[in-house]
């Protein structure tokens, strides 16, 4: 089969662009995407995005979105999935140019978390849960994260100062990430003396929200001219499962079996086993998520995860580095937008683009982004394309 | 307002109605009309004792603005002795440190006010501490 390449990535910096509205962070995006390609135009976009409709009374971002980068006639659609949006926005891409139907699409991202301030956004955060079940019984994420937290520390007898590793090292990282919100490595100590947010969640514990968009272009190869502006990064294979919404309807709250799922099968579309892995974008919108994802794909014994933290395995030079560019902890997590930043992100470092954070020798990574608490989790493996 | 939405959750958030699956005898709730269980057909109407065990429990700090003024308060999953779990906030704790394990039973509590200014108030279940009862 012909392969399915990465021809091109563009994002923003990741922050509060409080003078940059949503088309705007959309556009830069998609144009820097679409010149590293080589001005390759697509014949479908697919937009992912978040909150919009309730931060910013906006809907139907799809079609604003291709409007305003300036594609007509062409197919487009928001695509929504919680934090997994980003790499469903991807896989429609993808799906779209392996069927046939196109040569080539753009996968993009795009969040405004600011158009609003205060606890009127910690209520549409919760519209990604349960809302006749969760939220309405006072629920948010972070409550959620924090509920997982402590069972997790309770089943196991984890220390709850290891969860420390997994915040200061996504920051160590983002010091070398441009793009990334916060470019400052934080202390042990600054970690203890966080504020609670939901006890025993610090602050400290939760990837801030923030505004960025992320742009990437998926070609069928064969379309393309021998000779292309960037090294091209091929996608070798998507796997992706979901498990019950509401975290009360797990038989195991502590088992993200949706990460299981879709690792084994991104695995075996991609003809790799877990060893072969180079690095691991995973998705630590709370610090609990980081050892029940790595304990859930297989990398670490259950109720183990959290001793990754401390034994160096997760650094830049370790043997399954995470959040390279510094995740969503310290990166940022623009939302809809996030998948997108994780796929640029293993991008360039299977490029050789990674400047100080660059991984010797990357040439398989491990993507993942999920919806809630393992809701979805949705998957893919990248190679530098041969 | 989405009084329509309340309104038709009421038997659940009043009296914790919900389904027994006709095949594998599991109760469900919410009712959701197909089995997790077993994947058939589960639309038999039951009500839930509502006892059960705190699973997890956390106190949230940062609150929506629906919930603001209640701020901070208890929210758990609690493992109904039904069999399902749910998610609600524990109440009437007093002097009482909740943990991990603690029984609890249904009580009928407000839940918040609605978001206009018409005066509706949403009630629906929480959970208090299954006090010690004297033996005679």
């Amino acid at each position: 089969m012909d392969d399915i390449v990465i021809t091109g990535i563009g994002f923003t910096p990741v922050g509060e662009h409080w003078e940059v509205s949503l088309r705007e962070l959309a556009t830069d995006a998609a144009l820097k995407a679409m010149q590293e390609s080589g001005g390759l135009r697509p014949q479908a976009v697919y937009v992912a995005n978040q909150y919009a409709p309730v931060l910013s009374r906006q809907a139907n971002v799809g079609v604003l979105v291709a409007d305003f980068i300036g594609l007509h006639d062409v197919e487009a659609a928001t695509v929504e999935a919680g934090g997994a949006s980003g790499m469903m926005a991807l896989r429609a891409a993808y799906l779209a140019v392996a069927s046939g139907e196109a040569d080539v699409a753009l996968a993009l991202g795009v969040e405004k978390s600011t158009d609003r301030v205060g606890p009127d956004v910690e209520t549409a955060l919760s519209v990604v849960l349960d809302a006749d079940y969760e939220a309405e019984h006072g629920l948010t994420p972070a409550a959620q994260a924090a509920l997982l937290m402590q069972r997790y520390i309770h089943e196991y007898n984890a220390e709850r100062a290891a969860f420390a590793a997994f915040p200061v090292l996504a920051h160590r990282n983002a010091v070398g990430n441009p793009a990334a919100m916060f470019r400052r490595a934080i202390k042990e100590s600054t970690y203890r003396r966080a504020t609670m947010l939901s006890d025993p969640l610090n602050l400290f514990d939760a990837a801030p929200l923030a505004d960025g968009a992320a742009a990437v272009l998926v070609a069928r190869r064969s379309v393309l001219p021998p000779e292309m502006p960037q090294p091209l990064v091929r996608i070798a294979g998507f796997g992706i499962a979901n498990d019950t919404l509401a975290l009360h309807d797990r038989d195991d709250p502590l088992d993200f079996a949706a990460v299981r799922s879709s690792v084994e099968s991104a695995c075996k579309r991609a003809n790799c086993s877990l060893e072969e892995v180079d690095f691991f974008e995973l998705y630590d919108a709370f610090s609990i998520y980081v050892p029940l994802i790595l304990e859930a794909a297989g990398f670490a014994p259950r109720g183990e995860g959290w001793k990754m933290g401390q034994d160096g395995s997760l650094e830049l030079d370790g043997k399954l580095p995470i959040l390279t560019m510094g995740g969503l902890k310290a990166r940022g997590n623009p939302g809809g937008a996030t998948g997108l930043y994780q796929v640029a992100e293993a991008v360039m470092q299977l490029r050789g683009q990674a400047g100080d954070n660059q991984i010797p020798n990357a040439r398989r990574a491990l993507v993942q982004s999920l919806s809630g608490p393992a809701s979805l989790a949705a998957t893919t493996i990248l190679e530098p394309a041969p | 307002m989405d009084i329509s939405r309340h309104w038709r959750n009421r038997k659940q958030r009043y009296r914790l109605v919900g389904e027994v699956c006709p095949h594998c005898g599991a109760k469900l709730f919410p009712p959701r009309d197909v089995c997790p269980h077993c994947g058939m057909e589960a639309k038999t109407v039951e009500t839930l004792v509502g006892t059960g065990t705190v699973y997890a429990f956390t106190t949230v700090r940062q609150a929506p603005s629906d919930f603001a003024e209640q701020s901070p308060y208890v929210v758990a999953l609690i493992s109904l002795d039904d069999g399902p779990m749910l998610t609600a906030q524990l109440t009437d704790l007093g002097d009482v440190e909740p943990y991990v394990g603690m029984r609890v039973e249904m009580v009928t509590r407000k839940l918040r006010n609605a978001d206009d200014e018409r005066g509706l108030i949403i009630y629906g279940y929480k959970f208090r501490p299954v006090l010690e009862r004297a033996l005679a």
